[in-house]
């Protein structure tokens, strides 16, 4: 077993899907010869070809359209966006044609596609290459959003995307990217999806975050234990389709909820859990639902980058406020 | 590589590169859409047709010229305007007729309508109502048919509006790279919805003119006669299935009908409508089997059977019960409808 970073753990997971099943192809800019630009893809035309790990030309309407046609065909194609930020070319694809085949069809075409695009800030890079904006994909019915905070959750979640017979876009926290490591094992044994994990337990607060916010969350989570606060730590991981019942049970029994996400607050995936809290576990909570998001702002270049996401001052300021009622 | 010769269409049977078999079929093909869309277009006005449909009047040869020249085991891809290409690959009249009307009998059982007719078992993978988006899937077709070994070719049919698209160039760029086999075809009917595309275009010929912009040859046809369809169908489908790459071709057409339902076609000039007419496929193609020998009885039979075709398939699609409610929550994801975890 070794250290891997999610980088390594991505890439080692494409491998296996690629080796496992000659349908998985692997597509996008760069991702050939130069590996990608996070090196996700690397080496993988060496070992399996440029038939099946193939440049495309900087066109992401086509990449993605590329990708439904091979997916209606019984393909599963692993396509690159280099960055969130130039995903918007392929929401065509994903809201309009992706995520209805199966439903429009009556299940005669599905869509075994993954979208996979590094999100989020925190790397010292330009505008359109930081943001969040995870929740607009959590809206599309039919499409299913995952997000992996570990290398080992990244492992068996991207293998999951794979082999998942529905469209699957899945974001990468690049902030994540080479740090931490985590012990990965090559088991070719995928997670599920639809689970959140419950990656810390505690009886006073229950914590909720997805992607890179969860590095602040569970060292915000240490700093509160050490005052005589446990926390709860909940990585949703599939935000579409969301699984409630691990958050609701965890609140059920802390009573306090707080929501963090990098994304803008305004229409972030948070209020879509603070209102199913509000309407499935109301009467069990013992202070109001809370969210520590970024700003209803765009997401700003370097200088001002750790000002714009959430702190781990601002989770414990959060924290400490429910602890304050009742 | 394929002259366009619109004016003298008339050639010996002597050279004749086409059997009488095959006109009868494209004679069929074309009086079963022609007769179809009337239906369509009647069924509307005794509002069992909701919502809009997009009617392919004056465009039958493209559709039968491609189906014609195309094996079993080919795809098509579509816009919403797709009910003749959908018809012309086999799929069951009474099935289309039924999606149009949104009944249980329908390709989809009533879920997907007019603009998204789809029958993969034969071959038409889709049909899809934003313009440009079905281009490149069409390539993701291809490329599948490469990587795997399979030699059936894609066709993707289109409208001259989606010329001026991105999709349009992307795809077009991308399977010329890699030598993809696949057939981009433009159905030109000189508008795109109501406005003029030579009016929005930078070139008078939308899609031939920049086939050399992709190292293709330029091909443009006149597509209300169905032997010059078939005949550059013939040769771009065998170019493609041995491995030499997609082709562009531009179909000139002209729709009778309106863009859609709601649309009256007032924009056109005066007398463009009539002139078109005396080219219409169907007239063309009756002429042209009267040229070739073809008794009018045999020719009238078939129109004869196209219809009663037609009627019986009304009739079954009428009968056929509305779907039931829970369509609209089922097949949402692989395990289920949109509420088994709501």
């Amino acid at each position: 077993m070794a250290e891997l970073t999610m980088v390594e753990a991505l890439n080692l997971a494409l491998a296996r899907a690629m080796a496992d099943d000659e349908t998985v192809l692997v597509l996008g800019e760069d991702i050939g010869r130069d590996g990608g630009v996070f090196r996700v893809t690397d080496g993988l035309i060496d070992r399996f070809g440029p038939e099946r790990v193939r440049d495309t030309p900087l066109a992401e309407a086509m990449i993605a359209g590329v990708s439904v046609g091979l997916a209606a065909q019984h393909m599963r194609p692993v396509a690159e966006i280099q960055f969130m930020g130039f995903l918007y070319p392929a929401i065509d694809q994903l809201v309009n044609h992706a995520s209805r085949l199966r439903t429009r069809t009556r299940g005669r075409l599905t869509c075994p596609m993954v979208l996979r695009a590094p999100f989020g800030g925190g790397i010292h890079a330009p505008e359109h290459h930081s943001e969040s904006m995870e929740a607009m994909l959590a809206h599309i019915p039919g499409l299913r959003l995952v997000i992996p905070s570990s290398p080992a959750r990244a492992y068996g979640l991207l293998l999951a995307a794979i082999r998942d017979s529905d469209p699957v876009v899945f974001l990468e926290p690049k902030r994540l990217y080479r740090a931490p490591r985590e012990e990965v094992f090559d088991s070719g044994e995928a997670l599920p999806l639809d689970q959140p994990f419950v990656l810390r337990e505690g009886d006073n607060v229950t914590l909720v975050t997805w992607g890179a916010m969860l590095k602040e969350t569970l060292e915000a989570a240490e700093r509160l234990a050490a005052a005589g606060a446990e926390c709860t730590v909940i990585d949703v991981a599939t935000l579409k389709p969301l699984e409630m019942a691990p958050i609701l049970e965890s609140v059920g029994r802390t009573g306090r909820c707080v929501i963090i996400h990098e994304a803008p607050l305004t229409g972030g995936f948070g209020g879509e859990i603070a209102a199913r809290l509000a309407d499935q576990g109301l009467l069990g909570l013992l202070a109001p639902v809370t969210r520590v998001a970024g700003y209803d702002a765009v997401m700003p270049l370097p200088r001002l980058e750790e000002h714009y996401m959430p702190s781990v001052d601002r989770i414990v300021t959060a924290v400490e406020r429910v602890m304050s009622f009742g | 590589m394929v002259a366009a010769d619109t004016t003298n269409r008339s050639q010996s049977a002597a050279n004749d590169d086409i059997s009488q078999d095959e006109r009868l079929e494209l004679w069929r093909l074309q009086v079963e859409i022609r007769h179809c869309e009337q239906r369509a277009y009647d069924l509307f006005l005794q509002n069992l047709v909701k919502g809009t449909s997009h009617l392919s009047l004056g465009q039958e040869g493209i559709a039968a010229g491609f189906a014609a020249a195309m094996q079993p085991d080919d795809k098509s891809f579509c816009t919403y305007r797709g009910h003749a290409h959908t018809l012309a690959r086999g799929a069951p009249m009474d099935a289309v007729l039924g999606e149009l009307m949104q009944r249980d009998c329908g390709l989809m059982r009533g879920k997907g309508g007019s603009m998204h007719l789809t029958s993969a078992e034969h071959g038409v993978m889709g049909s899809y109502a934003i313009i440009g988006a079905h281009l490149p899937m069409a390539v993701g077709s291809a490329w599948r048919a490469q990587y795997m070994g399979h030699d059936d070719v894609s066709v993707v049919f289109f409208g001259d509006g989606t010329t001026n698209i991105g999709a349009f160039h992307e795809a077009l760029n991308y399977a010329a790279v890699f030598k993809l086999p696949v057939l981009f075809v433009c159905e030109n009917n000189l508008y795109m919805e109501y406005t003029p595309i030579g009016q929005i275009t930078a070139v008078e010929n939308p899609a031939a003119d920049r086939a050399s912009a992709y190292g293709l040859d330029s091909i443009l046809i006149d597509g209300n006669d169905a032997d010059a369809v078939f005949r550059t169908a013939r040769e771009c489908i065998a170019k493609a299935r041995a491995g030499d790459g997609p082709s562009l071709i531009e179909c000139k057409t002209y729709r009778h009908s309106g863009h859609s339902r709601a649309d009256p076609g007032k924009y056109r000039p005066p007398g463009e409508l009539e002139r078109w007419k005396e080219n219409d496929p169907i007239k063309v193609y009756r002429a042209r089997l009267a040229e070739f020998g073809i008794g009018e009885d045999v020719v009238q039979r078939i129109d004869d059977e196209a219809l009663r075709k037609v009627d019986e398939a009304t009739e079954t699609a009428k009968a056929s019960p509305l779907p039931p409610e829970e369509i609209l929550t089922t097949d949402v994801y692989a395990n289920g409808g949109w509420a088994w975890r709501n």
